[in-house]
């Protein structure tokens, strides 16, 4: 034990002093959901298959909302979405004081 | 790999604690007692393990009658599962070993499985018993 | 000689989850435990009425935060033998080489707990720095730290490619180099050998009578253990069950220790063997019939019992976990010991009161 007490007490210590160091995100962690307005159809699936829904997609509105407190990250929508407009980003979701839901309104249909 | 070998056995409750006796003879032991509540009543499986060998009980308790007699005389870990059961689904255990008289889980409401319903949320249940003891007294029996 | 009833928990800092003790005392020797559960019951059991099947193996994981993954896989296992699927030998591999990073950061917390309760605060840290590295490992491979969220009916989720797999192996060979400096001094340590040789001792019978599971049975000399099954890939990585025969804190402790560095030995021979090939089979249909499955947590055996009856709901879900099993053996070891030793005694059967109470 002491061999190691004394090895680490002359090294840098291992705990980074986060918020003011910046964490180094870990590649394919599974963070923050990223929603693409641009390719998304409305079709609601990803919202069918939320486990907690956190999801709620209005289609006629063309309406997407996210229930940031209650998404667990897992993934599931981002596997399901056929257009693919899902992604999970590493970045934690940051702290908030408040609960309500981040509404995103994609752009009119084009007339056909 | 060993094979992983389980088998299902009805019982009575009156052969119970005879057929506990000759599996703690044949030195078995009770891995877990689980309940299930179905339309017919509540189902009980006592589960006991040996080398890697699973033999369960399967004991159909039918409507009303919720009253067995307790296995812990045989094996006192028994005395826990059956506590638990009786917290969770208002099972009556007859002469527990170590009897916790309904103080060994909290919860905010009384016999949570045993209720088919989904419980209240514990604050609403809560001052819904103070409102009203007829309820409360309702949702205990259902 | 007066008793007084001492209460342990439900906050302490020895328990890493709430548990409630009355302790009847007489002059420092404890005569009687009277456990009291519920703080962190959350009617899991019944959430299968609302969520479906394939949902719910999220519901499962999220059971316990340090046993999280067998949970889920557990719960796979037992949907997949109801729905008569057999997950891809691949899928397999990939699951026992996840549970046994779960059994490494179990035992390594345990081991942090466990210094932490005999006062040995330096070396507590110590083990949670290596586990630190494991959990950063984890994170690479799962996308999740503690949470997996891997598992799912019919296979997994993700793969741990040709790219990932040399260089996971290479930094958990590096981490096994220090869990192995943090192992040795858990075994030789004077003071920790002190606070735990000859405390608590469970003879064989007790532990086989009152229904002991996992380390707490391993200790005492009886040789069980569910990986010996065969589930996952266990029927074709070699693995050997670890045994003690003295029964006390410190065999319990030594039986973790060993059993967390051949875990080690254990990926690196599924990672050699694993096989090409898909990672899950599709799922179509419902459940039907009952199960029960046992597998192995680092905790000890876990036993779950599904009903299903063709719908997308299963109609029943039961867990009975390791710690469940355990409790009756920790009131047996609390009878007749030191005040002091109370808060070894309790950690010494692995307590997980979050599996317990689900």
């Amino acid at each position: 034990m002491t061999g190691i007490a004394l090895k680490w007490a002359l090294k840098k210590p291992v705990t980074s002093r986060y918020p003011f160091e910046p964490r180094q995100p870990i590649a394919d962690s599974r963070g923050t959901l990223d929603f693409d307005t641009l390719t998304c159809v409305y079709c609601g699936v990803c919202a069918k298959k939320c486990p907690t829904g956190a999801i709620e997609v209005v289609r006629s509105g063309r309406r997407w909302a996210i229930d940031r407190l209650l998404c667990i990250s897992c993934g599931a929508c981002v596997e399901i979405c056929p257009k693919k407009s899902l992604a999970l980003d590493t970045r934690h979701t940051g702290p908030t004081i408040t609960r309500d839901r981040e509404f995103f309104t994609g752009a009119e249909k084009p007339a056909a | 790999m060993i094979p992983h070998e389980q088998t299902f056995e009805a019982i009575g409750s009156d052969a119970l604690l005879r057929r506990v006796g000759e599996l703690k003879a044949g030195g078995w032991r009770l891995a877990a007692i689980s309940a299930a509540k179905n339309a017919a009543g509540l189902e009980l499986i006592y589960t006991f393990d040996r080398e890697y060998r699973l033999l369960n009980l399967r004991l159909q308790l039918a409507g009303e009658v919720v009253k067995v007699p307790s296995v812990s005389a045989q094996f006192f870990c028994a005395a826990l599962y059956e506590n638990e059961l009786h917290d969770l689904f208002g099972l009556e255990v007859e002469n527990m070993a170590l009897d916790f008289k309904g103080n060994l889980y909290r919860t905010a409401v009384k016999f949570p499985f045993g209720c088919t319903k989904a419980p209240a949320p514990a604050l609403a249940a809560s001052s819904e018993a103070a409102k009203s003891p007829a309820v409360a007294a309702a949702n205990k029996g259902a | 000689m007066a008793k007084t009833i001492v209460p342990f928990g439900p906050q302490h800092p020895v328990l890493p989850e709430p548990i409630h003790l009355d302790l009847v005392v007489e002059d420092e020797v404890v005569v009687e435990a009277r456990p009291s559960i519920g703080f962190i019951h959350r009617g899991l059991e019944r959430l299968v009425e609302r969520k479906d099947f394939n949902e719910f193996t999220y519901v499962a994981e999220r059971i316990c935060g340090i046993c999280s993954f067998i949970h889920g896989q557990t719960y796979c296992q037992g949907v997949e033998q109801l729905m008569h699927l057999e997950a891809p030998l691949r899928a397999k591999y990939l699951r026992t080489i996840w549970g046994e990073m779960s059994r490494i950061h179990s035992h390594l917390l345990w081991l942090g707990l466990m210094a932490d309760a005999v006062g040995f605060e330096n070396l507590f840290m110590h083990s949670w720095r290596v586990r630190e590295r494991l959990l950063n490992v984890i994170e690479g491979t799962t996308g999740g730290r503690v949470i997996f969220g891997t598992c799912k009916v019919g296979g997994v989720r993700r793969d741990i490619g040709p790219e990932a797999l040399p260089g996971t192996l290479k930094e958990l060979e590096s981490i096994e180099k220090d869990a192995r400096e943090i192992t040795e001094i858990f075994l030789h340590d004077s003071s920790i050998k002190d606070r735990l040789c000859g405390v608590g001792v469970l003879s064989r019978e007790d532990a086989y009578a009152l229904g002991c599971v996992g380390p707490t049975l391993r200790a005492s000399g009886v040789e069980q253990d569910m990986r010996a099954l065969g589930y996952a890939a266990f029927d074709q990585v070699p693995f050997k069950v670890v045994t003690r025969t003295e029964g006390d804190s410190y065999a319990r402790c030594a039986v973790r220790c060993e059993e967390l560095l051949q875990s080690f030995e254990i990926i690196r021979q599924a990672a050699a063997r694993m096989p090409e090939g898909e990672i899950a089979v599709k799922v179509s249909g419902n459940p039907k019939g009952e199960c029960i499955v046992r597998t192995e947590q680092p905790r000890g055996e876990v036993v779950y019992w599904l009903k299903a009856n063709g719908t997308k709901n299963l109609e029943r879900f039961r867990v009975r976990t390791p710690t469940f099993a355990n409790i009756p053996a920790l009131l047996k070891l609390l009878q007749g010991c030191d005040l002091a030793d109370v808060p070894v005694l309790v950690l010494t059967i692995d307590p997980c009161i979050s599996c317990t109470e689900r």
